[in-house]
């Protein structure tokens, strides 16, 4: 399966998603007025995955900034996640925030209690 | 007397000011706003924690201007741009404040009211489950608002949400949010 890259931008994050590694990473900013279509091939890629994941997917979200527009379809991303960790497959969610970011530790915490994986939240010191 | 845009615009001119805009309200123009509100905060040397807060703000209510704009009085027509709005963003004694205003049918203005009443109503865990619940249970409009912006704003500011409707005409009010962030403990 193709891995699928997507160079960032101000307003969209990086994307490097890697079915031979079992990688699953997104990271920068999510800010776009629109988050439906950049996330479309995210979804599909995670859809396709989970026919033949891992025994564990790793998933690394690095996220600087995101809209309250990104937050659904991040909550999409996940929710194809959890469909591979329900089978008999591991997935585990690593969550990283800046050390002073609460607010964003407060939103990884949010994703934690409605999304069925395991999540680790990890403290980005500088 | 009606409301007049240009005095309003003039009177909130006058703080400490990162940026003041009136004008259309597009996706280039957002990314401009963001580039500049971020240089003029390094230039206050502001902490991280706070900027990232500002930034956010700004962000949804930039988003929340742009998804929910709606069509300007006739006789503003010429005059203004079709996706017309005001933003001001100012450095005031121990707080930012985000100025937005745009124009809002008049049929739309108690649904607004009852919004932003209720949000500010709300303790901080429960806005944390009703951000919880819109997250979970609403789908995304196809501009891709997701009603959460207000709620969004109220839980990262832990300020309530400022507002006032200005009677246009029959037909139209014209909508201002101030929305502030602290930045001294």
């Amino acid at each position: 399966m193709e891995p699928l890259l997507i160079e960032g931008t101000a307003k969209t994050p990086t994307v490097k998603f890697d079915a031979k590694e079992g990688v699953v990473e997104i990271k920068g900013r999510s800010i776009p007025e629109n988050s439906i279509e950049f996330y479309k091939p995210l979804v599909e890629w995670l859809e396709k995955y989970g026919e033949s994941p891992l025994a564990l997917t790793q998933v690394n979200v690095q996220l600087e900034y995101f809209n309250t527009s990104s937050s659904k379809c991040i909550l999409d991303v996940f929710k194809k996640l959890e469909m591979i960790h329900k089978g008999p497959n591991e997935v585990i969610i690593n969550w990283h925030y800046e050390e002073d970011d609460e607010d964003m530790l407060e939103a990884g915490e949010d994703y934690e209690s409605i999304i069925r994986v395991p999540f680790k939240m990890i403290e980005i010191v500088d | 007397m009606t409301f007049d845009v240009n005095e309003y615009y003039s009177k909130l001119n006058g703080d400490d000011v990162l940026i003041a805009y009136k004008g259309n309200v597009t996706s280039e123009l957002i990314s401009n706003v963001l580039e500049v509100v971020e240089a003029r905060m390094d230039d206050y040397s502001e902490d991280s924690k706070i900027r990232k807060k500002v930034y956010n703000v700004l962000v949804e209510s930039l988003q929340n201007l742009y998804h929910h704009i709606d069509a300007l009085p006739p006789e503003l027509q010429k005059e203004f741009d079709e996706k017309f709005g005001i933003l001001v963003v100012s450095r005031i004694k121990d707080q930012y404040r985000i100025s937005t205003g745009n124009f809002v049918e008049q049929e739309k203005v108690a649904q607004l009211k009852n919004k932003i009443d209720k949000i500010n109503s709300m303790s901080k865990d429960e806005l944390k489950d009703m951000y919880k619940f819109i997250l979970n249970h609403q789908r995304l409009s196809e501009k891709g608002g997701g009603g959460l912006g207000l709620v969004d704003i109220a839980r990262k500011t832990g300020n309530p949400l400022s507002y006032k409707f200005h009677q246009y005409n029959d037909d139209f009010s014209f909508f201002n949010l101030d929305v502030f962030i602290d930045y001294k403990a």
